[in-house]
């Protein structure tokens, strides 16, 4: 009972209360919930990309190509809605997830059979993914008039009062709750971020469980690809640019550790809602959105630092900054 | 990554002259040659010396972040918030012309950012010990967005017309200012990784940080300095680049930390560090500089050409690799 209390959890759930009061005390019209309903909808994106995020980063890898992932599914998908309006729904998103897990797959073949830096792949599939769209768009816009109205229509679409969106989102937090927890793959999840030595002694292949965690994230990218252009019935070249950095920022918000094997899905859907509840806020207490950019930045770190604080209280291991520098470069 | 492998124990040495002509830097030698002719047969308006003075900008403020990020990756560090230094330390300069100052104190302002925002990242890697990726990333987002905040969706003008000599000046003939320090500066940092105690330090801490701290080497003193040179390095190219454009916006710079760091591991350093050389990085830089030269007279669109640098970032790791798993 007191671990969990003092957990980054309920601190974040703290925190996010504290926030959303200090918030409601100036502009009560903030916590309606209606309004509520807006943030958890608008922040729904930024949660199912973070929890990808957050096994990947378990695995002591990092995948920037997210933001360029969404784009490019959200624009393959587009351009399909336009060339064949009928095709129904659900093959649109069957579609969806595939092509974000093969770009997924792309990013996790190279990291475990070439073992290049999971950095350096995912910097350069960021730019290529995004350079793609360019060339099948020829750097024209897909426009809502263009879209049919089931394949906008669809996010936006309320079930008990939820939009589908942040039904979607739930459902992917459920549905990672229970893979990380109750899987042999979500565990080796951890197994390989902690320590990938001994999880090579235990049976577990380190290379395929960072492969898979790459396929993961693809696929919420990809699904969050369709999502996005749907919701916003537009689909061009450079959206959610930079948004891999607001992914990342929630998961570190969240506990994740950035050297692997510690953190949970609910610390990285947590840290999402913070920023989603910050970003919205700002212009209701009459913040210039160009803020945001340089708060994400301090936010991301702010928690790096206290993560780092909150592994030393601990005295999580002495040896494990030797090994953390012997390996540093692993990270990196 | 993870697996352990044994360092190769070759029963003899090989020549020096052999090892010369394998060695990396003399296959990028080949490749900028096979580029430059290749060029200069596509184009006709390649070979002539204003053009290819033109074609020097396209790498000359890169490559001089690209030579402390080298000795930064060496030491097994990196700094992914360069570009985001430059689009600071530039609206700075911008901030400080409502002031009237002059040229000198537009430089000082220049630097002296790039070296306070150095040392934010040196002081959050080596004083709080937090992984320099992340860090990076994080300061990444900060001072593009303290430009964000400063200048939201407007710009800065109007800098003295001397100041503009730092980008658009030239030394005699086609040779600029700016391919001029970027020749001083490929000296000097030559000399520092290559001929001090300070430049073997580096590469001790990019092999073993833990037996180079054992073997009295302030490890995190190095990596500090290293993170300093770096923002100052970013400072000298904010300075350049806010000349040869006269102007400043938030947007300034988008994207270099990518192709910096493209141009360094091009350059043969390794990116989990412990090896590498200035001369391949100063190949590497005019490898990319032709390339997209090149690219650009034959009217390929700017985000196509990031296809092929990202391409090339990958496909210069992968290729090794793929070459020694065939061999094996």
């Amino acid at each position: 009972m007191i671990r969990l209390l003092k957990s980054r959890e309920a601190l974040l759930v703290a925190v996010i209360i504290a926030l959303t009061a200090l918030i409601a005390s100036r502009f009560p019209a903030f916590i309606a919930p209606a309004n509520l309903v807006n943030v958890f909808t608008d922040t729904s994106p930024l949660i199912i990309l973070a929890i990808g995020q957050a096994i990947v980063i378990l695995t002591r890898c990092i995948d920037l190509s997210v933001a360029s992932n969404l784009a490019l599914t959200g624009m393959v998908c587009a351009m399909v809605n336009v060339a064949y309006p009928d095709l129904p729904i659900p093959v649109i998103i069957g579609m969806a997830l595939m092509l974000g897990a093969a770009l997924g797959a792309i990013n996790g073949i190279l990291v475990w059979k070439l073992t290049i830096p999971p950095i350096v792949v995912t910097l350069g599939t960021l730019t290529i993914y995004r350079g793609i769209i360019f060339v099948i768009s020829d750097g024209a816009w897909v426009n809502a008039h263009e879209m049919s109205a089931s394949f906008t229509g669809f996010p936006r679409a309320e079930i008990l009062g939820l939009p589908v969106l942040a039904w979607l989102a739930i459902l992917t937090a459920a549905t990672f709750f229970v893979v990380i927890a109750r899987t042999p793959l979500g565990r080796s999840f951890y197994a390989v971020g902690g320590n990938p030595n001994a999880s090579v002694y235990a049976g577990i292949n380190v290379g395929r469980t960072q492969f898979w965690a790459f396929v993961l994230s693809g696929m919420l990218a990809g699904l969050t690809g369709y999502l996005w252009v749907a919701r916003y019935s537009v689909a061009y070249v450079d959206i959610a640019k930079g948004f891999e950095l607001e992914v990342v920022a929630a998961c570190v918000i969240g506990g994740i550790a950035i050297a692997g094997g510690a953190g949970t899905v609910m610390g990285a859907i947590l840290g999402a809602i913070f920023l989603g509840i910050i970003k919205n806020a700002l212009p209701v207490v009459g913040i210039s959105p160009f803020w945001q950019l340089a708060i994400s930045g301090a936010a991301i770190v702010i928690a790096v630092a206290f993560n780092a604080r909150a592994g030393r209280a601990k005295g999580r291991i002495i040896l494990k900054k030797a090994e953390a520098q012997a390996q540093g470069a692993t990270a990196s | 990554m993870t697996d352990i492998t044994a360092r190769q124990i070759p029963d003899r040495l090989q020549s020096p002259v052999l090892k010369a002509f394998k060695s990396w830097e003399t296959l990028l030698l080949a490749v900028a040659i096979a580029i430059f002719i290749t060029n200069s047969f596509l184009s006709p308006y390649f070979l002539n010396a204003w053009n290819l003075s033109d074609a020097t900008f396209n790498f000359t403020e890169k490559a001089m972040i690209a030579f402390a990020m080298a000795l930064l990756i060496v030491a097994g560090e990196i700094d992914l918030s360069v570009a985001s230094i430059i689009a600071l330390a530039s609206t700075a300069m911008g901030w400080a012309l409502q002031f009237d100052v002059g040229v000198v104190p537009l430089v000082l302002i220049g630097l002296g950012t790039g070296l306070v925002c150095g040392a934010f990242n040196g002081f959050l890697v080596t004083g709080l010990g937090l992984p320099s990726i992340v860090v990076t990333i994080g300061t990444m987002s900060l001072f593009r967005g303290i430009s964000y905040i400063i200048l939201g969706d407007q710009g800065f003008r109007g800098y003295p017309s001397e100041f503009s000599y730092f980008g658009q000046g030239y030394v005699w003939w086609v040779i600029s200012f700016e391919f001029v320090l970027f020749a001083v500066l490929a000296l000097l940092y030559y000399m520092l990784l290559h001929r001090t105690n300070f430049g073997r330090a580096v590469y001790a801490i990019g092999n073993n940080p833990t037996g180079a701290l054992f073997s009295g080497i302030r490890v995190a003193r190095v990596k500090f300095i290293l993170f300093l040179l770096t923002g100052l390095m970013a400072g000298v190219a904010a300075i350049c680049l806010t000349a040869r454009l006269g102007s400043t916006r938030p947007t300034i710079a988008l994207g270099w930390e990518l192709e910096i760091v493209t141009m360094v591991v091009l350059g043969g350093v390794n990116i989990l560090g412990g090896s590498g050389t200035i001369p391949g990085v100063v190949i590497a830089a005019f490898v990319m500089g032709l390339v997209t030269f090149g690219l650009g007279l034959l009217n390929v669109p700017g985000i196509v050409m990031s296809i092929f640098i990202g391409c090339l970032l990958i496909g210069v790791i992968a290729l090794p690799r793929l070459w020694s798993m065939w061999r094996a």
